[in-house]
């Protein structure tokens, strides 16, 4: 486990990976992708370190709890986001008519509850992914 | 032969099936049911297919002449999801009866789990 | 003899599978019930006005069917609560005796 061209080379395209990945998951709603994608693209990033520098190194980036929080607050964004609709008076995750902005299409910001609910699905993804790497890698 | 992709992906089903049926190994099993998935996600993705079209991506002024269809490729989104949640519970579990019998072979665990009860 | 049995019902299978492929409708062609139904006219011909995304898989995934999604995530999200379970409760046996 120390490999110094996995580790220099992991080094070099790892912030290519995780930039890949935040441009998936924000451009979701404008280009191919969208939170699932990216969120695993993410996670490959996370993946990749952990092979590359050793659990502890991804532990102390990732921590079990930061991970645990970003699950568990993924799908709680999602039904918050769909509860607003149903505070506006509207259905269930509603987008236009429950008042999220739909914005000029074709812009980042644009799409209103599309845009929010593919950044927590990534996340979310993000978090679980490398959670289910952690768990079912062997321990040595 | 305009229907080269559903044969490929009815044969795929069978391939799996057999893997299933035919090895004893757990893993091989799992794979076997990966296989299958795969297979069907193929079906589905093929269905929605338009020949010589484009991606169903376009801005209200931008020309849509001949998109495929999106509905499809969602719904696949959705099963790949949980192709994936089961696939790592599987493994999982496989691991915690590797540790108990010692063995991922399925006649072995059911041959121990009839002389123990 | 087992085997035998396998690969006979694998070739039935097999061969049924085949026909039903063969009598589907011709792959890739815009006028096949699955893509000339009206919900697909509608997502592709309507999807930027309703939701403000281009993108109508985009679109499809996180509005129409949202609902479809939130059970998705469920899904991921009890799969990883379950797999966690499992460990956490082997250490506890552990730890235990």
């Amino acid at each position: 486990m120390d490999d110094l061209v996995l580790k220099v080379v992991a080094r070099v395209i790892i912030p290519f990976i995780q930039v890949y990945g935040l441009y998936v998951v924000l451009h979701g709603h404008l280009s191919p992708g969208g939170g699932f994608a990216g969120g695993v693209i993410l996670a490959g990033g996370f993946i990749l370190y952990a092979l590359a520098y050793g659990r502890p190194a991804l532990d102390s980036l990732l921590p079990d709890r930061l991970a645990a929080l970003l699950e568990s607050g993924g799908v709680l964004w999602y039904t918050g986001l769909g509860l607003v609709g149903l505070l506006t008076g509207s259905a269930f995750l509603a987008n236009a008519r429950a008042g999220f902005p739909l914005g000029v299409p074709g812009r980042l910001f644009s799409g209103g509850i599309v845009f929010l609910l593919n950044l927590g699905i990534g996340l979310k993804v993000a978090a679980t992914i490398s959670t289910l790497f952690r768990n079912l890698q062997e321990e040595e | 032969m305009q229907n080269l992709e559903y044969i490929a992906a009815m044969l795929l089903y069978v391939t799996g099936l057999g893997i299933m049926l035919f090895h004893s190994n757990l893993i091989k099993k799992i794979i076997g049911m990966n296989i299958m998935e795969t297979a069907v996600f193929l079906i589905f993705i093929a269905a929605g297919y338009v020949r010589g079209g484009q991606p169903p991506i376009a801005l209200p002024g931008e020309p849509l002449l001949l998109p495929v269809n999106p509905l499809p490729q969602a719904l696949i989104l959705t099963g790949l999801v949980v192709s994936v949640s089961i696939t790592a519970y599987a493994l999982a579990l496989l691991r915690e009866i590797y540790r108990h019998f010692g063995t991922l072979d399925a006649a072995e665990i059911a041959r121990r789990k009839g002389e123990l009860t | 003899m087992k085997s035998v049995l396998i690969i006979l019902l694998l070739v039935c299978l097999a061969a049924l599978l085949v026909a039903v492929a063969l009598d589907m409708p011709p792959l890739g062609e815009p006028s096949t019930p699955a893509n000339a139904s009206p919900l697909t006219r509608y997502v592709i011909a309507n999807a930027v006005r309703d939701t403000g995304s281009p993108n109508r898989v985009a679109a499809v995934v996180a509005d129409y069917r949202a609902y479809d999604t939130l059970g998705e995530t469920t899904v991921l999200f009890t799969a990883v609560a379950a797999i966690l379970a499992l460990e956490r409760g082997r250490k506890d046996e552990k730890s235990n005796g």
